[in-house]
């Protein structure tokens, strides 16, 4: 099966290793190859997570620049921030939520303009799907559940070897049981959300 | 039952690299564990911990890494399978006992699990250990995914009972930090008790002992070559005339390298897992079938050097290249791109995949450095340090941890670190040959591991200056770990001892001590004060539970506090503390209350008065 690889930048808290690893049990369901990388040292200190899946036959278990078939990230500047590892055929979904850096908020840096920030993912790749992922969990009762949106919208996007079904059993073993119905319909709002920006 | 105590052979497991190693000594039948925790390697050593608690494993956190080595190796010298495990720079600490255990051998399996960390994503320097199999003769495995290294760690406890010797098994991060779809094994049932049998003259080291050691350790060292020429831990797959030597995660970039770039029929590859000995006879065979060979290894040279050296003495003159400033760099971690460029170099062949797209044009975004949490007690006690110190021309020594991100503005509480416990010993220098006021800061963790030495160096040789014991009741930096000063009943662990830092510092002497609340800032900026300007040894110890760790133990959380009416926003507070849980907003200055933890140092340095309890300001 050839690699289809994926990015996924989230900032520390977001949630970004439980979806991860909802992907990872997913892959091991399908009983499709598997590897994933992450960087998550700082994360309880505000940085930022990155983790690299790659599915299908493929030994490498990260992602160099211009490799991914597609990136999602959980806030906008993050996504812009991961924009090199997409070449002109990659896929993005990014949350249009922001959450301010600490070195915006006491005055050092500028934040980028969201409406820029979207013409320039679009501009340089094959599709972009943005929207308010952090409003959705929101209406879905779970504000923490932007990680279970996103994945909805990625795998609607269809790119990964996996099927709806695939992950909402992985979300079952391995998400909270108290939270599995919000996350389910976090879920399927992710998906309409990116079936709408079709 | 933890996870990867479940016996059931064939399960297939989506696992963490770390998770894999423990799983791989469970099937082992390890029954002895101990480390200092250092990421990467952190979460294998908390499996282990988990592990113990209901199993027959023994497991401790020890004081640091030559302790942590000296532990297992005692249990492996009576016939215990046993693991010490540690980041790469904890095997510098461990590194004297470790060369001498080499001499003395093992009775049981030992595994000594180092983990590099190329790139520095968490360390001080990106050292490549593969330097230490060669230094001490001891045999080297590498693993080069995460279900190879399950496999890997059950053949290293094998490995060192065959040849009666600790085993090293290097990792590096993207293995520890690496997931992939492992496949249970059966257990071994754990043999927990061993036998010492007295035998001074082959366990004692002094120089008659060690001159016959040395000898045998020699004769070890071929009996691993012989291994390593025969294991299936080093293979070569594909054909044709152009070589490609690799190790550890490299050689997944190579497969696939080789694979996009058309050349399965062309490159014959060399996958070196049991790295030492390097087999000789095996590397010689394969270069003399090669036109042209790239090695494709992060970090030093180290298989490049012998492989050179091998092909000069088998009189073969083929271009063999590795590192080089058109070729790979000594620095960092590699990633699959770099190799495909490079091998696509060397052989003149083309690269086709696709091009990343173009950034230039992307607005210069704001930064999220890692930064003290909201509510960090090292940040009221630096604070308090700058108050206290204020007009004084000062050096400040720090240490690992946490508080090392103390370094940038505006607490810039760090002028100078190189390793754990470096604090106390520069500061001696620093003091003597400046004439600045020196205030060192050291982790209580740290203190246990490596700090004490300096100190009763300091106190021993008189030097002036001022140790900050950031007490925080946990090893934060790596993810709470216990360290010698916690109350395990806090865990609802019983059987430990607890070693008060105020009782050790003083028992060395210190001449002037004190303890203090960092969260009460008026009272501990005198304390310091007082501190500082003592002649001589003065250590203060500042005692706050770090806010993540409270947080995790569920201890009483107290109310947030939010900017009130009287704020005439001059924003002292954010200027002076930079904590995370403040923001601009419309040009005032906002508490966010999701993240302030209620600490309060803000609200006493305001000289408004202005911050209160989020309530009543409502």
């Amino acid at each position: 099966m050839e690699p289809t690889r994926l990015i996924i930048v989230a900032v520390g808290g977001q949630g970004n290793l439980l979806a991860s690893s909802v992907l990872g049990e997913a892959a091991l369901i399908a009983d499709i190859p598997v590897r994933m990388s992450e960087i998550h040292g700082m994360a309880q200190r505000g940085g930022v997570v990155e983790s690299a899946l790659v599915f299908g036959d493929a030994r490498s278990t990260i992602i160099s620049d211009g490799e991914a078939d597609i990136l999602v990230g959980f806030e906008p500047a993050e996504t812009l921030r991961a924009l090199s590892k997409c070449n002109k055929d990659s896929v993005v979904v990014t949350n249009t939520a922001p959450l301010m850096p600490f070195t915006v908020n006491i005055g050092q840096g500028r934040y980028p303009d969201l409406a820029e920030l979207q013409r320039l993912i679009r501009e340089k790749t094959a599709r972009l799907i943005a929207f308010n992922a952090t409003s959705l969990a929101k209406e879905a009762g779970n504000v923490l559940a932007v990680n279970m949106v996103l994945l909805g919208s990625l795998i609607q996007t269809g790119v990964l070897p996996l099927s709806t079904d695939h992950v909402k059993e992985a979300m079952k073993r391995k998400t909270k049981q108290a939270f599995l119905d919000s996350n389910l319909k976090a879920f399927q709002m992710g998906y309409d959300a990116a079936a709408q920006a079709a | 039952m933890h996870k990867l105590l479940t016996d059931e052979p064939g399960k297939k497991t989506f696992l963490l690299g770390n998770e894999a190693i423990a799983r791989g000594a469970v099937e082992a039948g390890i029954a002895f564990a101990s480390t200092y925790p250092g990421t990467p390697s952190s979460e294998l050593s908390l499996n282990f911990f988990q592990m113990s608690k209901e199993s027959d494993l023994y497991f401790e956190y020890s004081t640091n890494e030559k302790v942590a080595l000296e532990v297992s190796a005692a249990a492996a010298n009576c016939g215990v399978r046993s693991m010490a495990v540690m980041k790469h720079v904890g095997l510098n600490v461990a590194s004297d006992a470790l060369m001498t255990l080499a001499y003395v051998g093992v009775k049981g399996g030992m595994v000594v699990l180092t983990a590099d960390d190329p790139f520095m994503f968490s360390s001080q320097n990106e050292q490549d250990n593969r330097y230490y199999a060669k230094i001490s003769g001891l045999p080297m495995l590498e693993p080069s995914s995460v279900a190879e290294a399950k496999e890997m760690v059950g053949y290293a406890f094998e490995l060192s009972e065959q040849l009666a010797e600790p085993v090293l098994f290097r990792t590096t991060t993207r293995i520890n930090h690496s997931t992939g779809v492992v496949q249970f094994g059966k257990i071994r049932a754990p043999k927990t008790k061993g036998n010492f049998t007295k035998d001074p003259l082959n366990l004692v080291t002094v120089p008659a002992v060690s001159r016959k050691l040395h000898v045998k350790l020699l004769e070890h060292y071929d009996q691993a070559m012989a291994l390593a020429e025969k294991t299936p831990y080093n293979f070569i797959e594909g054909q044709g005339v152009w070589g490609i030597v690799c190790n550890g995660v490299s050689y997944g970039y190579v497969t696939d390298a080789v694979k996009e770039l058309n050349l399965t029929d062309r490159v014959r590859i060399l996958r070196l897992g049991f790295s030492h000995p390097i087999p000789e006879q095996m590397v010689k065979k394969f270069v003399g079938e090669c036109e042209k060979v790239l090695i494709v290894e992060e970090g030093e040279p180290y298989m490049e050097e012998s492989i050179k050296a091998l092909a000069q003495e088998a009189g073969l003159t083929l271009p063999i290249r590795g590192k080089g400033s058109d070729l790979f760099t000594r620095l960092y971690e590699y990633n699959p791109s770099q190799v495909r460029d490079v091998i696509s170099r060397y052989f003149g062949v083309e690269d086709r995949t696709p091009a990343p797209v173009d950034v230039s044009d992307v607005p210069e975004l704001p930064q999220r450095p890692p930064t003290l949490c909201a509510g960090c007690s090292h940040r009221a006690t630096f604070y308090e340090v700058r108050k206290a110190t204020e007009g004084m021309e000062t050096i400040f020594p720090t240490d690992i941890g946490c508080y090392t991100l103390g370094l940038l503005p505006p607490l810039s509480a760090a002028d100078f670190l190189i390793c754990m416990g470096s604090s106390v010993g520069t500061a001696a220098g620093f003091s003597k040959v400046t004439d600045k006021k020196v205030v060192a800061f050291i982790g209580d963790s740290t203190f246990f591991h490596s700090g004490i030495p300096g100190l009763v160096n300091a106190v021993f040789n008189n030097h002036n200056l001022t140790l900050i014991i950031l007490d925080n009741g946990t090893t934060a930096m790596t993810g709470h770990q216990p360290h010698p000063g916690v109350d395990m009943k806090q865990l609802d662990m019983d059987g430990y001892g607890q070693v008060s830092i105020e009782a050790v510092v003083r028992a060395v002497g210190v001449p002037h001590v004190t303890v203090i609340k960092p969260y009460k800032v008026q009272k501990s900026i005198e304390a310091i004060k007082e501190a500082v300007n003592f002649k001589g040894v003065s250590v203060v110890i500042s005692q706050e539970t770090c806010a993540l760790y409270a947080r995790a133990l569920k201890l009483p959380k107290k109310k947030p506090f939010a900017v009130g009416d009287k704020c005439k926003n001059h924003k002292d507070c954010i200027n002076s503390l930079a904590c995370p849980a403040f923001y601009i907003w419309e040009d005032r200055v906002k508490i966010d209350a999701t993240l302030c933890t209620g600490c309060a140092v803000c609200a006493q340095i305001c000289p408004e008065r202005a911050i209160v309890p989020a309530k009543l300001s409502s």
